[in-house]
């Protein structure tokens, strides 16, 4: 099952439909691909190539431009400890350590059950927060390393299932966009001037040279 | 300076259901959009230029003057709102995003109804599940209530809004890369000129990209007028501006504060905001704007937020990120942290940033690792060198965008003022350092004179 199932074929093409080039699909298409799968397989940068009319090894090479995008299986949890400026200066790099020590894997690795993959991540906008985390991109903020702990006991006995779905999954609420409320995605060959833009203007006055030119 | 200004765009984040389009309607909202909806476009796009709102992503930018920047005649036009916050430190768009979605769905349909742009692109970071989820129901709530999509307000305005989110890299919040990235290909920036997106942008047309916080401001800019706005803040700086505040003080936070007249010293010490050093330890050095920032000392404190004043004093305000280090901060360590984040996410595309940033995280790296040469420092700056020439403030770059010179601001700053840390950590390599063993020296004995 590697190629788009049938439920996601009708999402893609109602993501597709919203861009005025197809090519645009590309990532989500990617996003989707990983949700379905946990990770993005060949077989559906091939089946995305063809929706989308490019090459597979296009989309190999934006997919392969994007650390979100993994190649290969990776946990069930992917859990990314912020090392950058303002975490490291409050125990980032500890925490990471722990993380490593915790898990008996390094950073980079996957737990041999397959539950929990550790990534040394680039600033994930909660500095104010730190130090912080993320799990499969779900935020855990000024965690401590009994937090941690806590945490890896709660993921690994399914307690936070409501809160952090499998890694694949980003947004659980999708963009729909109602068919009779839809303006269209706008060509760019389509070279028409926006029918509202004199919106509201005076009418011309019918007489050019009464007009106000002070 | 503190001072109580009204809060423009933070205004509804105390309320737990701030992002629902219930709370957003009783606090005023959509009601810009209907007064916009009155008015010729033309309009909308004077107030906005009269408010002289700055570009509240990194530049700086006037977001009015941007607008004015698209070729008469030339359509259709884009919007394509830059959401992809990654500078380190920096920490107020993803606020936005989640805690009042609809303001920034309302500032789009303003500028797209201002500028007659066709259709908006709506670029949300990868990593910020949150906000994608929170945007995405505010986004089917406006459409099904007619806020968004075909003919709103029974007007003849009709205008996409569609939700998409980046993949991880930093590199995409530079604006050509984010076009690149929306137009399905790897995030690297093109070249200006030919490529400046107001000319020739998304599929090579007319191209409007403007951060969330900058579109954020917009509905309060319409329903109150440019004048309440210019009243805010100081000459080159009006209105209110977040800033993230975060490193070694006690209450790290995020802060919507009246632009230009708020200090530096205010937003750190203030009891307040971020309430001082933490563990009462004495400052060592700040950054003021970002990672990208060159930083900034105690002497600097009593400066104003205000762009003209910090270009001057040789930094930027940036992304609105202050990170603090104290006293028992390692200058050595920060500047490796900051410098290899650049060497990480540069996308590969120009030589200099490329190679640069790695040796400069390599080199770096051996100096507090315990292996440094003397010659090290001078080495540093020589590559800097080739990647921003003269080092100076602003940076040229040999570089199609900044981030490679980016890479140069703590690595300059650092050294002209911490280089005894430098060449402590290198002395201390020198003298762990054993000579190598020849039977000259007499440190290698002949085997025969080995004692068995």
């Amino acid at each position: 099952m590697a190629r788009l199932t049938p439920e996601n074929l009708t999402i893609a093409a109602e993501i597709i439909g919203r861009y005025p080039v197809k090519k645009s699909a590309l990532i989500p298409l990617l996003h989707l691909a990983q949700e379905q799968d946990g990770y993005v397989t060949n077989e559906a940068m091939a089946h995305i190539g063809e929706l989308v009319g490019v090459t597979s090894a296009e989309v190999l090479g934006t997919c392969s431009f994007y650390e979100m995008f993994k190649l290969h299986p990776v946990g069930k949890y992917v859990v990314n400890v912020c090392t950058n400026i303002s975490c490291q200066l409050v125990g980032g790099e500890e925490l990471l350590h722990h993380a490593e020590k915790t898990l008996g894997i390094k950073s980079g690795n996957t737990t041999p059950d397959g539950l929990f993959t550790i990534e040394d991540v680039e600033c994930i906008a909660a500095c104010t927060e730190a130090p912080c985390l993320q799990v499969n991109y779900r935020y855990r903020h000024r965690i401590t390393h009994g937090e941690f702990d806590q945490m890896v006991d709660d993921l690994r006995n399914g307690r936070l299932d409501d809160e952090v779905p499998a890694h694949g999954t980003l947004a659980r609420v999708r963009q729909t966009i109602p068919v009779d409320r839809r303006a269209g995605a706008v060509s760019p060959d389509d070279d028409r001037e926006p029918g509202w833009l004199h919106a509201n203007e005076a009418p011309a006055a019918t007489d050019p040279a009464s007009g106000d030119a002070s | 300076m503190i001072t109580d200004s009204p809060k423009i765009i933070t205004s509804r984040f105390g309320y737990a259901d701030s992002y629902t389009l219930a709370r957003y309607e009783a606090t005023g909202g959509y009601q810009a959009l209907r007064k916009a909806l009155t008015m010729t476009p033309t309009s909308v796009v004077d107030e906005v230029k009269a408010a002289s709102l700055l570009g509240r992503g990194g530049a700086g930018f006037p977001a009015g003057v941007k607008w004015g920047f698209c070729p008469p005649g030339v359509w259709p036009r884009y919007l394509v709102v830059n959401g992809d916050e990654s500078e380190p430190g920096t920490y107020k768009d993803r606020m936005l995003m989640e805690l009042d979605p609809h303001q920034l769905i309302e500032g789009i349909l303003l500028a797209c109804y201002a500028v007659g742009c066709g259709q908006a692109f709506l670029y949300v970071r990868g990593e910020m599940a949150l906000a994608q989820e929170r945007i995405a129901s505010a986004l089917n709530d406006a459409y099904a209530a007619g806020y968004v999509g075909r003919n709103i307000g029974g007007s003849d305005y009709s205008v996409d809004i569609v939700l998409t989110w980046g993949a991880g890299a930093y590199i995409v919040g530079e604006e050509t890369a984010l076009i690149e990235s929306l137009e399905g290909n790897r995030g690297m920036p093109r070249l200006k000129p030919p490529f400046f997106p107001a000319a020739k942008g998304l599929y090579l047309q007319p191209t409007i990209v403007n951060n969330v916080e900058t579109l954020a401001n917009l509905p309060w800019i319409v329903n109150n007028g440019a004048d309440a706005f210019t009243a805010l803040g100081a000459e080159s700086s009006k209105g209110t501006r977040m800033f993230a505040v975060s490193g070694h003080v006690k209450q790290p936070g995020v802060f919507e504060v009246e632009y230009g007249v708020t200090t530096f010293r205010d937003l750190i010490y203030a009891p307040v905001y971020a309430g001082g050093i933490k563990g009462d330890h004495q400052l060592k050095a700040f950054i003021p704007g970002g990672a990208s920032a060159p930083w900034f000392y105690e002497e600097h404190l009593d400066l104003p937020l205000e762009k003209a004043t910090i270009d001057k004093a040789g930094s930027m305000l940036g992304s609105g990120a202050i990170v603090v280090m104290d006293e028992t901060t390692d200058a050595v360590k920060a500047c490796l942290r900051v410098v290899r984040f650049f060497a990480r996410e540069s996308c590969g595309k120009c030589t200099p940033c490329r190679e640069g940033t790695n040796w400069l995280e390599r080199i770096l790296q051996r100096i507090l690792d315990g292996y440094g040469r003397p010659s090290d420092l001078a080495l540093l700056m020589d590559v800097s060198d080739n990647i921003s020439p003269g080092i100076a403030w602003p940076p040229k770059q040999t570089t199609i965008c900044p981030l490679g010179p980016s890479a140069v601001s703590p690595i300059a700053s650092a050294i002209d003022r911490f280089r005894p840390e430098f060449e402590a950590h290198i002395a201390k390599a020198m003298q762990s350092r054993v000579a190598v063993p020849t039977i000259a020296s007499g440190t290698v004995k002949p085997r025969a004179a080995v004692d068995v």
